[in-house]
């Protein structure tokens, strides 16, 4: 068969498949290709705010920033602060990923039995999700405030000083991630709760003929059934709170000083905040965690598909 | 899903003591969940000086809504997000679907990277993209109109929502389609005729998705839509805390006004949620 041909004949039996992905592809081509192939460019740069193409009043200046090649990258890499925040990111995103999990895991546990009030519960605890996440962060923000917040007042009227929730290094950490965490249980709830239905109940019930008891039950039916499942919520949740960006942004700016700062936000400082506006550091930063995130991701479905796991 | 079969053990094998304790965490969870978005419903309600009090209601007030609705170009914003939000989720669900159905039905050529690709989407940092971005939607004249917004949101929700209908599709028979090619339609009407309306459901869990994504993106929106009569719901909330720095009465108002349409939405999706959500997971 000629090379024409071949290729006449997969257009003709793929046609279908490719017309129904196209709108897809071209979306996601136009709008994030373009800018990704652009950053990865501007990270080779030296360019920032003085240089770039830019208009003064009635002067329209030309862009002066030169290629630099690797340089940029050496910069990051040999750079402490990169390091301590990758540090305080990866912190971060175990931090939230597994408390998230093992909280959504309980709740979906404890509700899928039957019991009184289980579509109250159920809606209640999946409540934070319907409430955009801004509104939720400027919510806790206020509970959060230190002088006036309802969380203080509560440790006062029980004689317990004022707590510096997101004022003090510390506990800065700890309360964006219990917001953060409050922000993701919903959604493993609901994903592990479905997950939990589809097991068939006989399982169980043989199981418990044959003696098992209540842990050998979760761990030898429960903790498979619930695997797939659990791969790709765990996969997703990863990637998403490595990037993290309005909780942390919203919630502390990234302080108090750096405290916060994870890897996203520091990068938008870089081109938002700085001054001068570094644009190819920025870019360094986001192409970095890009490869971390690929990197990550190919190894965890490397080893999904050891276990028999395949997407 | 009241309604769903619950293969679970019947209730009489619980002690008692147990069962106290089921509920009693429950609960405890339940008020973790619940009191933040009831405090600031209850905020809202009272006067701005009283904003911080511990009290529940003792001046009942609509004071900070009617400042709101009334003194600033809330509604305006308001109306200038659902356009948004509402195009994008109707077309997203929609090239969604299309999506997921050639990648849950066909084998082509292409299809591995395609779900590389729509994973790799998921860790963009979007912060990163900004910049480049503006540049680009500036270049295609997209600055300041609702498309450029639509267009830039439906890369946030589309990949992960076609993985999601993927999913939903792996679970309706093959034998449909096939039906639908023996009386003659061709694989676009199969799936606009017969497998979309059996995937309500995925569709009802991608809808639902794709509208409180959009609906609470903050970053694109106040870098990409500028000008008082162009804002979204999140830019013009910030000009509103610039105005009112310690406003916090009319920003709580505006606040319950905003979550009220992702509430609603969330209400009409909620009883699919578990199942449309799994399909998605297990099958993705």
């Amino acid at each position: 068969m000629t090379r024409t041909a071949r290729i006449r004949r997969a257009c003709g039996t793929h046609w279908y498949a490719w017309a129904m992905t196209a709108p897809v592809v071209l979306v996601i081509g136009v709008i994030i290709g373009i800018p990704l192939v652009r950053g990865v460019y501007l990270s080779l740069t030296d360019a920032n705010e003085a240089n770039v193409e830019r208009s003064i009043g009635m002067n329209h200046l030309p862009a002066t920033y030169r290629f630099t090649g690797l340089a940029n990258y050496r910069a990051v890499l040999t750079d402490d602060v990169f390091w301590g925040r990758l540090g305080w990111t990866v912190v971060w995103t175990v931090g939230c990923v597994s408390l998230t999990f093992l909280t959504g895991l309980a709740l979906a546990t404890l509700l899928n039995r039957s019991l009184r009030g289980r579509t109250f519960y159920r809606l209640a605890l999946i409540l934070p999700w319907a409430v955009p996440a801004f509104i939720s962060v400027f919510t806790w923000r206020m509970l959060y405030n230190e002088k006036n917040g309802i969380l203080n007042k509560l440790l006062a009227g029980g004689g317990i000083d004022a707590v510096p929730w997101l004022n003090d290094p510390v506990w800065a950490k700890l309360s964006v991630i219990a917001v953060n965490v409050w922000l993701g249980v919903p959604f493993m709830l609901v994903a592990l709760l479905g997950g939990l239905q589809s097991i068939p109940g006989e399982l169980y019930e043989a199981a418990e003929m044959d003696g098992a008891g209540a842990w050998q039950r979760f761990r030898h039916i429960t903790v498979p059934g619930l695997r797939a499942v659990s791969g790709t919520v765990l996969l997703l949740s990863t990637i998403w709170t490595f990037n993290m960006f309005p909780v942390i942004f919203l919630l502390t700016r990234g302080g108090p000083g750096d405290a916060t700062e994870i890897l996203v936000t520091y990068a938008y400082r870089l081109s938002f905040v700085d001054s001068p506006r570094n644009f190819s550091a920025s870019a360094t930063w986001g192409v970095v965690i890009l490869v971390l995130l690929a990197l990550a991701a190919a190894g965890y479905r490397r080893a999904l598909r050891r276990q028999g796991e395949v997407w | 899903m009241a309604r769903t079969r619950t293969r679970t053990r019947p209730r009489s094998a619980r002690h008692p003591l147990a069962s106290a304790g089921l509920h009693l965490t429950l609960a405890a969870a339940t008020v973790i969940a619940v009191f933040p978005p009831l405090w600031l419903l209850i905020t809202s309600f009272k006067p701005r000086n009283d904003a911080f009090t511990t009290s529940l209601v003792t001046h009942f007030t609509l004071g900070n809504y009617t400042h709101v609705l009334a003194g600033t170009s809330f509604l305006r914003w308001f109306g200038n997000s659902l356009l948004v939000v509402g195009l994008t989720t109707v077309l997203g669900v929609f090239i969604a679907a299309t999506t997921g159905y050639a990648v849950s039905r066909f084998r082509f050529p292409g299809m591995r990277p395609l779900m590389w690709l729509l994973l790799l989407t998921q860790m963009f940092p979007v912060a990163v993209l900004i910049v480049p971005l503006y540049n680009l939607l500036a270049a295609l004249g997209l600055l300041n109109q609702p498309a450029g917004l639509v267009l830039t949101y439906l890369t946030i929700a589309v990949p992960f929502c076609a993985w999601m209908m993927k999913g939903f599709f792996d679970t309706i028979p093959v034998e449909i389609d096939e039906a639908g090619r023996v009386d003659g339609l061709n694989p676009f009407g199969t799936f606009w005729r017969l497998v979309l309306p059996l995937a309500r459901p995925g569709l009802a869990v991608t809808g639902f998705y794709t509208f409180v994504t959009a609906w609470a993106e903050v970053a694109y929106a106040s870098a990409f839509m500028t000008g008082e009569e162009n804002l979204t719901l999140a830019g013009g909330l910030q000009t509103f805390v610039n105005q009112y720095t310690n406003d916090w009465g009319s920003m709580t108002a505006a606040a319950v006004l905003i979550a009220v349409p992702a509430a609603l939405v969330f209400a009409f999706a909620q009883r699919h949620l578990v199942a449309g959500l799994t399909a998605g997971t297990t099958k993705g």
